[in-house]
Parts: C-alpha cells; sequence; structure tokens
C-alpha cells in the first residue's frame, strides 16, 4: 500500500496517461493516428495554457474561478482590437493586458480587502461574463484577416501554432516555477503564509503577481479559441473553470498548496483531453460523457486528498 | 486599521445596497393607468436569440402604443419567479413570458391565473397552469424540414455526421427527433451523432474528432448554427473542399448568414423568433383591450429552410 501511493504520488499523472491511452488505442483504431493525436494536443492547447497560468495560484493556496468569464472578455476585446485594424503585436499585448487586468483587480481585493479566492473569484466570474455581454450586446464578433487567425489556425513546421504557443508557455512556466526566487516564494507561501511573512518577503505582492499570470494565461488561451474559431463571443469558455482546476488537480497539484508542477497541470489538460477526444470517436452517448467527466473531476481531487493523508 | 477597513467596507456595502434600490425605482416607473402594460420576461439576454426577441416585442409594442416592463430573468428560475410576482404587484395588464423550466414555472403562471391576468408564452412553454396562448416553433417540424433538405441535396443517400444540442434540452431532443424521422427511411446513414452542447468551440473541437473518426463524408446536420459554424470552421482546416460537403445549421443567426453568403454554409432553420414574439404580444393586446381571444392556445409558426436562394427571407437579427 506505501508502496503504491508512493508510485502515485510521483508517476500517478503518467500512468494515467499510459493506462488511457493504451486502452484508447485498442478501443478506436483512428485514435494512434498522428492527425488525431496532433488534434488532442490542439484542442488541448487552450485549456492547458490556462492551467499553467492556474497552477502559479493553486500553488500560493489560491483559487481563480474566474478564468472561463475572463477568456470570453478578452476573447471579444481582442476581437474588437482586430476589427479596429491594430497591428497582430499589438492585439496580443492589449489582450494580455486585459487578462493580467483582471487578475490584478482579484489579487488586489483578494490581498488588501481579505478575502478569500473563491468569494472573490467567483464575482469576478459573473463581472467579466457581463463586461463581455456588455461589450458586445449579446452578439458575436466574428470575421478577421489571416494574420491574426495565423495565431489559432496556422502552422510552423506542420504542427500548429496553438500547440507552439502551449510547449513554449509550459516552458517558460516551468522556469520560472522551478528556477526562480519567485517561484520558490510561491511554494513558500503556499506552504506556509504566516512563516513566509515573518522571513520578510512581500507575502501580498506576490500573490497579486500570481492572479495576474492566470488572468493573462486565459487572454492568451483567448487568442488562441479566438483566431482559431475566426469568432470572438461572449458566451465562450462557460465552465472552462472546472477543466481547468481538474487538469491542475489530476497533474498533482495541491488545492491546499505548497505542491505542484507546470508539467503536470500539462500533463493533466492533456488527460482530460484526450478521454473526451476518445469518447467523441467511439460516439459515446452525451449523457454518458457528462456521468464520465464528473466522475474524473472528483476522483481526482479524491486522489489528492488521498496523496495529502500520507 | 483592521477596524477602519470593515467600517468602510459596511459603509460601501450599505451604500451600494442603497443606490441599487434607487435605480430599481428610477429605472422602472409605475404602471400607466391609461395604456396597456405588459410585462416581459425572458430566460436570458446573454443570448443573441432572446435579444432579438425582446427588441421585436419592443418594436411591436411601439406601433400598438403598449407599455413593457421588461426584466431578464439570468437563466434563474427562481429569479424569474420572483419577476413575475413583482408583475403582479405592479399591477401590470398582462405577461408575456418565456419560461426557463416547463416545470418550474407552472407556479408562476398559476399566481398569475389566481389574479386573473393573462398570460402568453413564446418560444419556450409551461407544462400545466392556463396560458392564453403559446406561440412557437415547431422544433420536431425544423428537425424535419432540415432533414428533407439535405435528403434532396444527397439525392436520397450518404454519409452524414450530425451535431446535436446540450443533452436533455428540450430543443436538442426535438430537432434531433425530427431530423431521424425523416432521414430513416433514407439511404442516408448518420456515421455519428454526437453533442457539441450548441456551442460553437465544441463544434470545431468535436468534428476535429469526427473527421478523424470517420474520414469521408458527404454531409453534417448541426443543431445550431454556433455548432454548424465551428464544423465549418474544423473542415476547411482538415482541407476538406466545402463544395463536397453539404452542411445544415439551425436558427438563422446573424453569422450564418454571412457565411451563406461568402458560399460556405448550404442552409438554415428559420424559426421566425422576432415574428413570434409580434404575435403573441398582439394576442396579449387583443385580449386586454378588446376581450378577443385567441381562436387557438397553441400558435406554431412553420419553420423554413433558408438557402442562398431565399436569404432574404430570414429575419435581420441584428439590431
Amino acid at each position: 500500500m506505501k508502496l503504491v501511493s508512493i508510485v502515485a504520488k510521483k508517476y500517478g499523472i503518467v500512468i494515467g496517461i499510459a493506462v488511457v491511452f493504451v486502452a484508447l488505442s485498442f478501443a478506436h483504431p483512428t485514435f494512434l493516428t498522428v492527425r488525431n493525436l496532433r488534434n488532442i494536443v490542439l484542442q488541448t492547447s487552450i485549456q492547458g495554457v490556462m492551467a499553467v497560468g492556474m497552477t502559479f495560484v493553486i500553488v500560493a493556496r489560491g483559487i481563480d474561478l474566474s478564468v472561463g468569464s475572463g477568456l470570453a472578455l478578452a476573447g471579444v476585446m481582442a476581437a474588437g482590437f482586430e476589427h479596429l485594424g491594430l497591428s497582430v503585436p499589438l492585439i496580443i499585448i492589449a489582450t494580455l493586458g486585459v487578462g493580467a487586468g483582471v487578475g490584478l483587480v482579484n489579487g488586489l481585493i483578494i490581498t488588501i480587502g481579505k478575502v478569500t479566492p473563491f468569494v472573490v473569484t467567483l464575482g469576478m466570474m459573473s463581472v467579466a461574463r457581463g463586461a463581455a455581454l456588455l461589450r458586445t450586446g449579446g452578439h458575436p464578433i466574428s470575421g478577421f484577416e489571416r494574420s491574426f487567425r495565423y495565431m489559432g489556425a496556422g502552422s510552423i513546421l506542420n504542427v500548429p501554432v496553438p500547440i507552439w504557443i502551449f510547449i513554449g508557455t509550459v516552458v517558460a512556466a516551468t522556469l520560472v516555477l522551478s528556477q526562480t526566487r519567485f517561484g520558490r516564494y510561491l511554494y513558500a507561501i503556499g506552504g506556509n503564509e504566516e512563516a513566509t511573512k515573518l522571513s520578510g518577503i512581500n507575502v501580498d505582492f506576490y500573490k497579486v503577481l500570481t492572479y495576474m499570470i492566470s488572468g493573462g494565461a486565459a487572454a492568451l488561451g483567448a487568442l488562441i479559441l479566438t483566431a482559431r474559431l475566426n469568432a470572438g463571443e461572449p458566451i465562450a469558455g462557460r465552465a472552462y473553470e472546472l477543466d481547468v482546476i481538474a487538469a491542475v488537480v489530476i497533474g498533482g497539484t495541491s488545492l491546499m498548496g505548497g505542491r505542484g508542477t507546470v508539467i503536470g497541470s500539462a500533463l493533466g489538460a492533456l488527460l482530460v483531453g484526450m478521454i473526451a477526444n476518445g469518447l467523441n470517436l467511439m460516439g459515446v452517448s452525451a449523457y454518458f460523457q457528462l456521468v464520465i467527466q464528473g466522475s474524473i473531476i472528483v476522483g481526482a481531487v479524491l486522489l489528492d486528498r488521498l496523496r495529502e493523508q500520507d | 486599521m483592521k477596524k477602519t477597513l470593515s467600517k468602510v467596507a459596511v459603509v460601501a456595502v450599505a451604500l451600494l445596497l442603497l443606490s441599487s434600490v434607487l435605480a430599481m425605482g428610477a429605472g422602472e416607473p409605475e404602471v400607466d393607468p391609461d395604456r396597456v402594460t405588459v410585462g416581459l420576461t425572458l430566460p436570458s439576454l446573454g443570448h443573441p436569440f432572446f435579444i432579438h426577441l425582446q427588441n421585436n416585442v419592443m418594436m411591436e409594442a411601439d406601433e400598438l402604443d403598449v407599455e413593457v416592463l421588461a426584466l431578464d430573468a439570468n437563466n434563474e428560475t427562481a429569479r424569474q419567479m420572483s419577476i413575475v410576482e413583482d408583475f403582479i404587484a405592479r399591477g401590470v395588464d398582462a405577461v408575456l413570458m418565456s419560461p426557463i423550466g416547463a416545470d418550474a414555472l407552472v407556479p408562476a403562471v398559476e399566481e398569475l391565473n389566481a389574479v386573473d391576468i393573462p398570460v402568453a408564452t413564446v418560444d419556450r412553454a409551461v407544462a400545466d397552469g392556463d396560458v392564453l396562448v403559446h406561440v412557437g416553433a415547431d422544433n420536431i417540424e425544423g428537425g424535419r424540414v432540415a432533414g428533407e433538405y439535405l435528403i434532396e441535396a444527397l439525392d436520397g443517400s450518404g454519409r452524414v455526421l450530425e451535431l446535436e444540442g446540450t443533452p436533455g434540452a428540450t430543443p436538442a431532443i426535438e430537432r434531433a427527433d425530427g431530423f431521424h424521422e425523416v432521414i430513416e427511411d433514407t439511404d442516408i446513414e448518420v456515421l455519428a451523432s454526437v453533442t457539441a452542447e450548441f456551442d460553437r468551440a465544441q463544434g470545431q473541437s468535436v468534428m476535429e474528432d469526427l473527421i478523424e473518426a470517420h474520414g469521408e463524408f458527404d454531409g453534417v446536420f448541426a443543431a445550431n448554427d454556433e455548432m454548424a459554424l465551428g464544423a465549418i470552421e474544423a473542415i476547411e482546416a482538415a482541407g476538406i473542399d466545402l463544395d463536397d460537403v453539404v452542411i445544415v445549421g439551425y436558427d438563422a443567426i446573424p453569422d450564418a448568414l454571412s457565411y451563406m453568403e461568402e458560399g460556405r454554409l448550404d442552409a438554415t432553420v428559420e424559426q421566425f423568433p422576432g415574428e413570434q414574439a409580434r404575435v403573441a404580444l398582439n394576442y396579449l393586446y387583443e385580449y386586454v383591450q378588446d376581450g378577443v381571444a385567441p381562436p387557438g392556445n397553441e400558435h406554431y409558426i412553420a419553420p423554413v429552410i433558408i438557402t442562398p436562394d431565399n436569404i432574404d427571407e430570414a429575419e435581420d437579427k441584428v439590431e
């Protein structure tokens, strides 16, 4: 039992992916084709990027429920910027600014106002959705230039651009979280906030940064989605926060803070995406898909609790 | 410091509550006794469909010189229930509603019945209670119309993929039922029926998966345009020529009509929600003003298939 728990702790997500991968390879002939595997990573890239951002928040023992709505707001803003004729680099900077701005508001209210992250980001979930609807009058903004669509629909070396963005985000975030002082502070805050504060570290400042990273990541997801879909939709990203938090937790990051890796979250997102893809390939009924997806989320949190107990 | 902060917070919250009460008072004048006043409550103005419905009610109200009090239920059954109660308290002459849930809003209708305020439903119906008239679209017939178009376009045989709506939602079920009913007797094979939750992004992802799973196919039926447009993006990205695939959507939303003008969408189903809303308001008006009851308590507007040939028949849904 001890051995099992140690193995599950260290390699749980890798084993999970391997099991699902092998099972689906046998279950459906087209699962194991290059195109299909490419599709899985492509479809995962949006939630994957968001999960990477969320990892920073959860490692520092926070939570961000506003990412789905933040994605919708950033997406319609990006679509609006594109229609204004801004250049692509400018659209990217402005959109990331919108996302980081949402995170900044979250972070300031959480730290200065001392309101629990759950409540603040739950409120923001509604505010950002409302803002997205107000911005567009409820209608999608669609039809973009090729240069903008490149971020979602283009490819480099035969690999779609969203996958490159995903890989780039994972690499950069891994370096930041594991190699910098900032990263170490986040683990310290998540492990024991009081002690970290007493050792003279400006805990509030770093916590605000995590929410800005999460918001920025949602905006990056929004850029991919908007470019890929050729539309900015105010109703996009509904319930994405669930998928994203599930990916982070499945990837081994503790909801109690202080433990987790970026690569784990990315793999967690891939696992969720792989299962959704497999269910679609096999034509599993919609009702049953809901049951499976919900069970995976609860199962992952249960696993997290088991880890917590040893 | 902490004490001051909490005091400030209490004052801020109190001010916020006060201002919202004042805003409510200012924004909603009392009912004018000389004009017919109708309370309107729709499920959610977060959805372009209901925005379009509301705009049409407002335009028709202007023509009839009817006053409309419109309150958005934000997709919460309980909120819609209390909106109806507010309408009763404020003494409206009639209520026009699109109930969020068929069963959950029956008590609201019964409350209206108890005080003799006539109520009409539009688009969505209630399961019970005394409703003056329900004006809606026949989603089963719409599914049939879409199926018949696909049969004709494919000469009665071919391989088709189906994108279904949100699991359990009535329009999703009825559109699929109508579609399968007419497809069943033909040589058209439905390769897969998978949900994409009425959502464009999901329509794209699910279609990518289906292209991998099934390779060659001749047609797509999506239970709404959002999914159809996502599917079109996926099909184009996969390098399949859109001319080789017949794609049918549903709802005739503005985006779908512009895709059709670009030659990327073949057909969509128009249910005339604006006309539904206008007809329902007229029935209420005639009943309140002249005591004339509608000819029946159900009025279904026949759905029409929209193709590039008759694209002008579609309601212009952009305000």
